[in-house]
């Protein structure tokens, strides 16, 4: 049965992010494709009716209308994660840390995001100003999760996959669309690896399944 | 470089949303020009304001820098009543524009970069087809291909076999011909149009002539987007980045005949803006 209706643009990271979650938690949901380019219908009258600020995605469900992807996230994990696994509100630490994340998701759509859809649709952006802060905010990421790596830990928060994750991964591992390859970055690419390893996995244009490995491993 | 071949081919720009939007300020063939205007009165300028000739076909603005301009061809399937004219808007891709062409005409692909819509394991196989260069009308055609695809087009309900048909109508635009699905004696079409920046980047303008009167625009445009972007990360990876003409650099299989023929045809012209050959 259909949970929620996603008016979705199939090249945006932040509409994937949804689209993945809703995938690792096996929900059903219906999907309504907006414009987004070249047609700019999200910013037309009909998609400001539903949700103001004029950006995608936009979640509904009955009454509930929602139009930050970090709501989403929240709201699906608290909603259909029976485990508390995925948003561990639970505990103030941990909770604290995945906000902290969900926070740092949105840098990376300022950033890597900007640079992405700039490199691919040529849309206006400050470039240089844009390109530089995704290098940084990759690099910080490449820091943080050695150190996690020193940790033992092979997720954001915990000792297991979070929302934090979900909301991080898009535009991580579709960075290269915009010239940021992953080559110099093992612990980003430790962490890629893992969340495209989880059970209900879901891709989209330049985020490639694992499926060669996985039959390669069982063939060995 | 070798741009003298290039010159008087055709080239799409902009397209009708975009010429609404104001002037674009682009690249082509190494060189800065403008489009402007309205598409019944068009203005392709270059940087220090020399005009060039432009007309407006297929959807979209097209403009010529050389001397002697090739007439631009024809696709009839864009005047026939009831298809659908999808502009699907531009792609920037970092990738010599004779290999995206390539890319476009490729079948063997499908399984492993679009699976689930044009391809799945383990219908791998690509049989046997026909590809020639055909030099009555100066163009490739690729022919008696059909492919098993679990979602041939947005309007499919199941997997069934397609076919197929390439048209290579100039050296960077390719027309696929492919089953429609709600109209099986019809063929939807398909193009590319790229356009060339420089020979290691372009920007793609796909466009489509459908029979699809049901999908609602966004999800036919999406539908086509998704697949293009599928290739972009390929594209952008594939060495050398030119395009290379010498049979000895890269080795083809038997899948391959189109692009065969296409390398052949370039380079029986001349065409050797974006390609790698033993002289440039």
């Amino acid at each position: 049965m259909s949970q929620f209706t996603l008016y979705d643009y199939v090249l945006s990271g932040n509409c994937y992010k949804i689209r993945l979650m809703a995938g690792l938690l096996n929900v059903a949901y219906d999907t309504v494709p907006v414009d987004f380019y070249p047609g700019l219908e999200h910013r037309g009258e009909a998609m400001r009716a539903l949700n103001p600020s004029g950006t995608l995605p936009v979640l509904v469900a009955g009454e509930l209308i929602l139009s930050e992807t970090q709501s989403m996230l929240g709201w699906l994990a608290a909603s259909f994660d029976r485990s508390g696994m995925w948003y561990p509100v639970s505990d103030a630490g941990l909770h604290a840390q995945v906000l902290q994340w969900l926070g740092f998701s949105a840098r990376l759509t300022a950033s890597v995001g900007a640079a992405r859809l700039n490199a691919m649709l040529d849309w206006p952006t400050d470039i240089e100003t844009v390109r530089g802060a995704a290098r940084k905010d990759l690099d910080e990421l490449e820091v943080l999760l050695t150190d996690r790596v020193f940790a033992g830990q092979t997720w954001l928060v915990g000792d297991g996959p979070t929302i934090a994750d979900i909301a991080c991964f898009p535009y991580v591992a579709l960075s290269p669309d915009a010239g940021f390859e992953h080559d110099g970055y093992p612990a980003i690419r430790n962490w890629l690896y893992a969340v495209r390893s989880l059970p209900g996995f879901v891709t989209m244009p330049g985020i490639h399944p694992l499926h060669e490995l996985r039959e390669a491993e069982s063939d060995g | 470089m070798s741009r003298a071949y290039a010159l008087n081919d055709w080239y799409a720009v902009a397209d009708a949303q975009v010429l609404a939007r104001g002037p674009r300020r682009t690249m082509l063939l190494d060189q800065e020009v403008t489009v402007s205007g309205t598409t019944d009165d068009l203005r392709v300028i270059d940087a220090e304001g020399s005009a060039y000739p432009a007309q407006f076909r297929y959807g979209h603005v097209w403009t010529s820098l050389g001397d002697a301009p090739r007439p631009l061809f024809d696709i009839p399937e864009a005047d026939e009543p009831g298809r659908r004219l999808v502009p699907c808007g531009v792609v920037r891709v970092k990738c010599s524009p004779l290999r995206a062409v390539e890319n476009f005409l490729d079948i063997a692909h499908f399984p492993f970069v679009h699976t689930g819509i044009l391809g799945s394991e383990p219908h791998t196989e690509v049989a046997p087809y026909k590809a020639e260069i055909r030099d009555d009308v100066d163009e490739v055609w690729a022919t008696k291909i059909s492919f098993y695809q679990p979602q041939a087009a947005k309007s499919a309900e199941a997997g069934g076999d397609t076919q197929y048909l390439y048209r290579v109508a100039a050296p960077t635009t390719a027309v696929l011909y492919k089953t429609c699905p709600p109209k099986p004696e019809a063929m939807d079409v398909i193009a590319i149009f790229v356009q060339p920046r420089t020979e290691t980047e372009c920007d793609v303008w796909p466009w489509m002539a459908l029979y699809d009167d049901v999908s609602a625009f966004a999800g036919l445009v999406q539908f086509q987007q998704e697949i293009f972007l599928q290739d972009r990360s390929i594209l952008e990876n594939q060495r050398p980045v030119k395009l290379p003409l010498d049979p000895k650099m890269e080795i083809p299989t038997r899948a391959d005949l189109t692009s065969i023929a296409y390398r052949r045809w370039l380079k029986s012209k001349g065409a050797f803006y974006g390609a790698l050959t033993e002289d440039a």
